[in-house]
């Protein structure tokens, strides 16, 4: 008879972090970049935890040092002029479904909210922390692609804004250097339109995505004057559709002409198996997630024909 | 290295030795003896270990205990320390309980929502309480026992 063992989840599963590290609070901006810039490449920073904390439960980080910059004031705003949004990296989820900017102005983020986890993670995640984990399945990221937002990035060095069609590398790679923090995400009034919406597809409501898909289009008599799709969970990043895009800008603004580009799709995307879906599948549900997101922005901006 | 956190628990002022390794709940439990949390995913997916952090529903056993410090916690303890609360008696007077293991959650997210919200549908209800798991009983009579609890405090359901 074989010895019964527990299985590596319940072995690692404990309410202590099965790991040792030094932890930090900085409480000034100068202060995380600080310890950043001497820590470097062994030090983890801690947002909202909902991603980081789990994957130090299960060894999958194992950080020497950890920065928690929930102490740090002034990260955590949303705020409108003329030029721009901007939207500081501690902002919770919550922070963002109660936002009236989030709501009108930017319905594609406002949907991925709704979309993404339960009340309690919503409370603890932030916007921040979602884009630095650079999941392929991050809710934030198609919605901020198809606005083609860009992130600002600190360090003791100075100040990056990197676009966020350059940030994503890989799974859970970017472009932010070990001693750099995302501080804002800023989204150009330009290229922002009520009509645009997020579609996700996932097993149970607070899971991640099996595939996801924004849209954002404007319109000029009735013809697709500017159209930008992103979709998540179906490459090593969440990716822009440009094939897609560029087929269907100056075309009427009609379900039935979208339809007719889908399969374009295929060009933009290379889905994995893993254990929430085929490739198979999401070849195929991106197609159909796309053209819903299309019907929802064009509802939004008044109706659509077929 | 150990830190010292000081905090306010269910409305009095506690202060406590911690590693940083160590999460909320294992602190909660293990050290303050508050058994009512209870821990059962662990990978904050489940909500049995959801308390109150400055008046807002958050999970336990993916919070560090050191990030507690200068802050108010509220734990199903603290909920009903007055007697049942109103989402208490409506789950016991729906059978909304069996193995009973998820309801702590279920008990702070009510607290939480009673304060929180002037009115509910069911749909929003459902929405705000999809991130309780409960394995035994499908969910139709904890919806009831909420609706009922909204009803009991004079506001609409």
């Amino acid at each position: 008879m074989s010895e019964v063992r527990p299985v590596p989840l319940n072995l690692r599963n404990s309410r202590i972090l099965p790991i040792r590290f030094e932890y930090y609070e900085p409480t000034s901006l100068d202060e995380a970049l600080e310890l950043l810039d001497k820590l470097g490449e062994e030090a983890k920073v801690l947002a909202g935890g909902t991603d980081l904390i789990v994957k130090m439960k299960m060894r999958a980080l194992e950080p020497k040092h950890l920065i928690n910059l929930k102490r740090i004031p002034n990260l955590n705003y949303i705020v409108s002029d003329s030029e721009s949004i901007r939207i500081g990296a501690l902002t919770t989820w919550s922070d963002l479904e109660k936002s009236d900017i989030v709501k009108n102005e930017l319905p594609a983020l406002y949907d991925a909210v709704k979309a993404m986890g339960s009340l309690q993670i919503r409370n603890m995640a932030t916007l921040g922390g979602n884009i630095c984990n650079a999941s392929p399945a991050a809710d934030s990221a198609p919605p901020l692609l198809v606005y083609d937002a860009k992130v600002k990035v600190v360090s003791k060095q100075g100040v990056r804004v990197i676009p966020l069609t350059e940030f994503f590398l890989g799974p859970g790679v970017t472009a932010l250097r070990s001693n750099e923090v995302l501080t804002e995400v800023v989204i150009d009034k330009h290229n922002v339109s009520v009509g645009s919406a997020f579609v996700k597809i996932s097993r149970v409501a607070t899971d991640l995505a099996i595939a996801s898909a924004a849209v954002m289009i404007k319109l000029k008599d009735g013809i697709l004057e500017d159209v930008k799709i992103a979709l998540g969970s179906v490459a090593p990043t969440p990716v822009r559709a440009k094939s897609l895009e560029a087929a269907l800008v100056g075309r009427p603004a009609k379900l039935e002409e979208v339809k007719q580009y889908l399969n374009l799709l295929e060009k933009d995307i290379k889905p994995i198996d893993d254990v929430r879906g085929t490739a198979w599948y999401r070849r195929e549900v991106s197609k159909v997630l796309v053209y819903d997101a299309f019907l929802k922005a064009l509802n939004r901006l008044g109706g659509c024909s077929l | 290295m150990k830190r010292v956190v000081r905090f306010k628990l269910n409305g009095e002022y506690v202060e406590a030795e911690v590693e940083p390794n160590e999460l909320l709940i294992n602190l909660l439990r293990d050290k303050l003896h508050l058994t009512g949390t209870k821990y059962v995913c662990g990978i904050g997916e489940c909500g049995a270990c959801t308390v109150l952090i400055d008046g807002k529903p958050v999970l336990s056993c993916i919070t560090l205990a050191v990030d507690v410090n200068g802050k108010e916690v509220v734990t199903v303890e603290g909920v009903s320390k007055d007697g049942l609360t109103p989402v208490q008696e409506a789950l016991m007077e729906e059978g909304a309980i069996q193995c009973g293991y998820c309801l702590p959650g279920f008990v702070v997210m009510g607290e939480y929502l009673l304060k929180e919200r002037m009115e509910v549908s069911e749909e929003e209800l459902r929405e705000a309480l999809r991130g309780n798991l409960c394995r035994c009983t499908g969910y139709v009579n904890i919806v009831k026992a909420f609706k009922k609890a909204f009803e009991k405090r004079g506001l609409k359901s």
